[in-house]
């Protein structure tokens, strides 16, 4: 422990930590527009100064590590006047389009200046004419508004390791856009999000799809249904003042049957029905050695627009399961139209999802329209239904407790821990447990696949037999379990593992690109452990317990694996070039 | 094949004037050399420049290096045949220069071949690594750079044993040391010349500071514009691995060390550390923020240690002849030699190497030689875009690290611009803010975009729309990038401003109160007008006028509509009488 001085208060440190951090501990808040807590400090604004006891040169807090007796001013009147003005010089080169920005009232810079009660602009207005790239049609970038933080371009080159994102020319004219300024929909960009998510402005934006979704709602001849995601119950409340991890499910499903919606349903129950089908074949491949290994899951659209753009040689080792997302909706035009006895064409269906790939999965490949016409008519995520619900004017807080739409609403607590990473491989085990002993685990939870690190490596053991595993999330982390499986297999050793759950998102859904604003690995803790709660909370924790899973398969779809099952709800991956043209 | 000559002639008029003078005597030579014999083995040239002035003209005969100034017609037989053949020194003429230059820097340039290892050899090149070699540990080379007191020649001054130290205390598998080539501020060629001139030099001294720091590869980073410059040193570098200079063992000492060359694309805020690191590893050319230092984890994460080029052709020097020699020479705080790009309004506009401690006027009115045309000196302006002015008032100030940034200016690399009466101080700040504005990497707001709004508002001054209040926000926005830029390049960019306006704040007033420049240089200033008792009613102007503002005949005489004029100054020009003012 090291001991330093702010602002004339004795505080000890950990080694290494830096300025900005240290004064946390002493309730100090060192302004920044640049530092997020889940990156390395760019340092790319310069509002963080402070200043050395008996030294007039400033320091950045954000990347100047704080050393032993060192006494550190966080404020004085020089300090405040090169933040006001450099806050200023960055409002000199933004648009004042707050009203119609998407962020307004829930941007950084906005706050910043409202902060410093800065009231009038002294400075020539100075910006850029670019044009608005919406090209990939689920994350938009907005040059004229970016602040060139860097922080899309850390999340999408390190964080993601995707580098579709990168900063051209420079001086006054830096701005993101993908290398070789081409169009985001022409870059190796994967739709994750993740940049949007850390944006501190409106510069990139998930593609607003709520129009549509108000459009079908209002069209009389659509039968409209919808179906939320296990990631999005436990952050839309911190929409409305309710801590993140606050499990609302209930009020989720009275507020959208408010919203015109006739059917709701629960992604959860399609998340049970992906482990009867991947659960079996992994048992397929694992156990009847039909199919190579390892097995890798696809619940991920991010990751699976990654592995065909980079990781194309590792198709065969894909699961060929469609996300829960378009089993559902497969569903909900198949079996459920016959059902109630409505025309497939007339039933619109909606997502709620904690992502923005997901508005690119809906339409990925041919796959996705084997009900007739595009099985998930429109994803919209977290943020555009928190937008929603503000539109229709629904008190959130005090809406009553409801129950899903049963046939495509009920599930188990193997269903609602995929929002979290680890989820996927936690409820897969339990059900391929069953699927090869015939019996229920004695302990369901598999506390070693849970948890904030990158890569989580444990072995598991079925009847005397070890499955190796994997889980990663966040794409970054992912190369690395990749190479190792594909160094093995050139060189014909053992496969280092024959089961691997990938994330493309840190934190898995729960840290999804188009959940609430704020998300640091505190938000992602809390998040997945109201998804684990709810878990607990359930009776039947394993997927082939789910009573209404049982009665589809005797019902309609026959047996996992089946030739129904075979063409609803699993699909085909295609390589894919890094860049198009 | 190069033919040699015995002895050389180098003609020059040190006076302005009749300019027939010096091609006449230069012709006499060649005669005189042709009749009585000699032109094989003589060679005579005409040059532009010796560093002498006011002299008439001076023949500087080499290798004697003896001058003879004042040389008349009748003065060249007795100089070829005395001087010359018989090696007397004709006293009546003869010169004794005094030189206020001391070239150890430049030791070579211009003595050499560059392209030939042989000629380095021959000045006791590679002399001093070998004895560094076999003579002295690391911790003794580091002692020896502290005696020598031997700053950064790159602009920071940084003790150089000191960075070494550092790198030489971090255990690491790999260390690199990386001599920064990256020379970018406008009319500095300093590090071009010694890369091009005597590029062995900067090699051997990354060697001494590899072997001191425990590095065994060297990079040199040189920017892509110098292409001569980097076809020297990959010459040098090829030759010195041919001889073992560079490679394993050398010198069967187990030293090994080798080094290659790095191109820089031209970018200004590449000659910084951590941009430069990124330059080389491949990344965009940000600056990262210190700590961590380079000399502990640099490039690809290594310790590292970047030098100047001017920085690592000292060192070799400073171990041939100690660091207590060099120690001897400069001030205090400031050791050795500094190199100057001298330009601007001087009479010898060169490059100069002169001892650290003297003051600007000698600099500027002995080396250079004084004004050019005569005129009224203003001021100098010091360290490139990052540096700022200095009035004549001050040209008393010994040269050297500390004594400048008190001016509030800084040494720099060494560019050094003489500014006369006819330069504008709001223009001169504007030119240097401009670099910079082009220059900045755009990573960080406060030189992003508080260098584009102090452009924006000197451009407002200059062209006559500028406010008074618009001074404390150049003052305001001044301090902003000083106190919050990441690197060097923005916390100084505004260094010419701030200066300019403590120095010249009148200047400034003339042009935002008076509408009205001094210096008769900011063109959009200009009032044009006719001046009545001059005019000779020619009606020249009034037929030139691109706009049609001029209005009169050659009876009432001519008027300029100011307020339609588009100031584009061809009445002016046109004028033959001086009847139209601005």
């Amino acid at each position: 422990m090291g001991k330093a001085v702010i602002n004339g208060i004795p505080v000890e440190f950990e080694p290494g930590m830096t300025i900005l951090e240290v004064a946390r501990k002493v309730q100090v808040r060192i302004p920044t527009l640049c530092k997020h807590p889940d990156l390395p400090p760019s340092a790319g604004c310069g509002i963080c100064v402070v200043k050395v006891k008996g030294s007039n040169k400033m320091l950045r807090a954000c990347c100047t590590p704080m050393e032993e007796n060192m006494q550190i001013i966080t404020h004085d009147p020089d300090i405040v006047q090169a933040r006001r003005t450099v806050v200023e010089l960055i409002l000199s080169n933004h648009p004042n389009d707050c009203l119609t920005c998407g962020r307004n009232q829930n941007c950084e810079l906005q706050t910043m200046i409202a902060d410093f009660a800065i009231r009038e602009e002294e400075f020539k207005k100075i910006v850029p004419n670019l044009p608005v790239d919406n090209t990939t049609g689920t994350v938009v970038l907005e040059p004229p508004k970016c602040i060139k933080c860097g922080r899309c371009v850390e999340v999408c080159q390190n964080m993601q390791d995707v580098w579709a994102l990168s900063f051209l020319d420079r001086g006054v004219d830096t701005r993101i856009s993908p290398a070789g300024d081409i169009k985001l929909g022409d870059s190796p960009c994967v739709r994750c999000g993740q940049c949007s998510a850390h944006c501190p402005t409106g510069a990139i934006f998930e593609n607003d799809d709520t129009t549509l979704v108000w459009k079908a709602l209002q069209d009389s001849e659509k039968y409209c249904v919808v179906q939320i995601a296990p990631a999005v119950r436990v952050a839309v409340g911190e929409g409305f003042g309710y801590e993140p991890g606050t499990n609302l499910t209930g009020k989720l499903y009275s507020l959208l049957r408010r919203l015109g919606f006739k059917a709701v349903f629960d992604t959860n129950f399609a998340a049970d029905l992906t482990i009867m089908e991947e659960a079996s074949e992994f048992v397929e491949r694992f156990v009847n050695k039909k199919g190579p290994l390892p097995l890798i899951t696809t619940c991920c659209p991010a990751w699976v627009d990654f592995m065909e753009k980079f990781d194309s040689d590792m198709i065969e080792h894909f699961s060929s399961a469609k996300s829960p997302q378009e089993m559902l909706s497969a569903l909900a035009k198949t079996y459920y139209a016959q059902k109630i006895g409505v025309d497939p064409q007339k039933i619109f269906m909606v997502s709620i999802m904690p992502c923005t790939a997901k508005k690119y999965e809906i339409h990925r490949s041919k796959e996705m329209f084997t009900a007739g016409n595009q099985n998930t008519d429109v994803s919209i995520t977290t943020r555009e239904l928190i937008r929603m619900i503000r539109q229709a004017g629904v008190d959130f807080a005090e809406l009553p407790d409801e129950g899903a739409d049963s046939l495509l609403g009920d599930y188990t607590g193997a269903g609602v821990i995929f929002g979290a990473t680890g989820g996927v491989m936690e409820a897969a085990l339990r059900t391929a447990y069953y699927f090869v002993t015939k019996e229920n685990l004695p302990k369901v939870e598999f506390e070693a696949v849970r948890g904030l690190k990158g890569v989580k490596e444990t072995t598991v053991t079925i009847k005397g037999t070890d499955i190796r595993i994997a889980v990663a999330h966040g794409l970054g982390n992912v190369q690395s379990v990749i190479n190792k499986v594909r160094a093995a297999k050139e060189k014909g050793e053992p496969l280092p593992y024959h089961f691997i759950e990938v994330m493309a998102c840190p934190g898995g859904c729960v840290g999804g690109g188009g959940q609430p604003y704020g998300v640091t690995d505190e938000v992602r803790r809390a998040r997945a452990k109201g998804v684990y709660a709810d878990d607990e909370s359930k009776t039947l924790r394993c997927s082939h317990e789910n009573p209404y899973v049982q009665k589809l398969y005797q019902d309609f779809l026959g047996k996992p694996l089946g030739e129904k099952s075979h063409h609803l709800l699993h699909t085909k991956y295609q390589p894919q070039p890094e860049y198009r043209k | 094949m190069v033919k040699a000559f015995k002895k050389y002639v180098l003609l020059t008029d040190t006076e302005q004037g009749d300019p027939e003078r010096i091609k006449k005597i230069h012709d006499l030579f060649l005669a005189v050399l042709r009749v009585i014999g000699g032109d094989e083995e003589i060679q005579v040239v005409r040059t532009s420049d010796v560093g002498i002035y006011g002299r008439g003209v001076v023949a500087q005969i080499l290798p004697d290096n003896i001058f003879y100034a004042g040389v008349q017609e009748e003065h060249v037989r007795q100089i070829i045949e005395e001087g010359i053949f018989q090696q007397k020194k004709l006293e009546a003429i003869a010169f004794e220069p005094k030189d206020k230059q001391l070239r150890i820097v430049l030791r070579n340039c211009g003595v050499i071949d560059p392209e030939r290892i042989e000629d380095y050899i021959a000045q006791d090149g590679y002399f001093a690594i070998h004895k560094v070699l076999t003579q002295f540990t690391p911790e003794q080379v580091v002692n020896e750079m502290k005696i020598s007191g031997l700053r950064g020649r790159g602009g920071g001054g940084f003790p150089t044993w000191m960075k070494w130290n550092i790198a030489r205390g971090v255990t690491a598998d790999q260390k690199y040391i990386i001599c920064n080539g990256d020379e970018g501020d406008p009319g500095a060629y300093m590090d071009r010349s010694v890369l091009e001139g005597d590029p062995h030099s900067v090699i051997e001294g990354l060697m001494i500071g590899g072997y001191a720091m425990g590095a065994t590869k060297g990079f040199l980073y040189i920017r892509a514009e110098y292409p001569l410059a980097v076809e020297r040193v990959q010459k040098a570098i090829i030759q010195a691995r041919e001889r073992g200079l560079l490679g394993e063992n050398i010198f069967g000492t187990g030293f090994n060390f080798d080094c290659e060359i790095r191109l820089g694309a031209g970018a200004f805020v590449c000659g910084e550390e951590t941009a430069l690191i990124a330059s080389i590893e491949g990344r965009r050319g940000y600056p990262s923020p210190r700590p961590p230092y380079p000399a502990i984890k640099g490039l690809w994460g290594k310790p590292t240690v970047i030098n100047n080029v001017e920085t690592l052709a000292n060192i070799p020097v400073i171990f041939l002849k100690g660091g207590a020699w060099f120690a001897s020479i400069g001030t205090e705080t400031a050791k050795g030699t500094k190199v100057f790009a001298l330009t601007g309004k001087v009479k010898n506009s060169s490059l100069i190497e002169v001892p650290m401690g003297i003051s600007l006027r000698e600099i500027v009115f002995e080396v250079g030689g004084g004004i050019l045309n005569n005129k009224k000196i203003k001021a100098i302006q010091t360290g490139g875009p990052s540096g700022g002015v200095i009035p004549e008032h001050y040209f008393d100030t010994p040269v050297d690290y500390d004594q400048l940034q008190k001016l509030g200016s800084i040494m720099g690399s060494g560019g050094m611009i003489v500014m006369d009466e006819t330069d504008c101080i709001v223009d001169i700040a504007k030119f240097y803010l401009g670099f910079c504005v082009d220059e900045s990497c755009g990573k960080c707001a406060p030189c992003r975009i508080g260098g584009t709004q102090l452009l924006h508002i000197l451009t407002e001054i200059s062209e006559g729309r500028g406010k008074i209040e618009d001074v404390e926000k150049l003052k305001r926005i001044s301090f902003a990038m000083q106190k919050a830029s990441l690197c060097g390049l923005g916390q100084t960019a505004s260094n010419p401003v701030a200066s300019s306006l403590k120095y010249f704040y009148e200047e400034y007033k003339a042009h935002i109160l008076e509408n009205r420049c001094p210096s008769g240089k900011c063109s959009r200033l200009f009032r044009y007008r006719v001046v009545e008792d001059k005019c000779k009613r020619c009606s020249l102007c009034q037929r030139n006028c691109p706009v049609n503002v001029i209005s009169g005949d050659r009876e009432k005489g001519f008027v300029i509509d100011a307020a339609k004029c588009v100031k584009c100054g061809k009445c002016f020009e046109v004028c033959k009488f001086g009847a139209i003012a601005r």
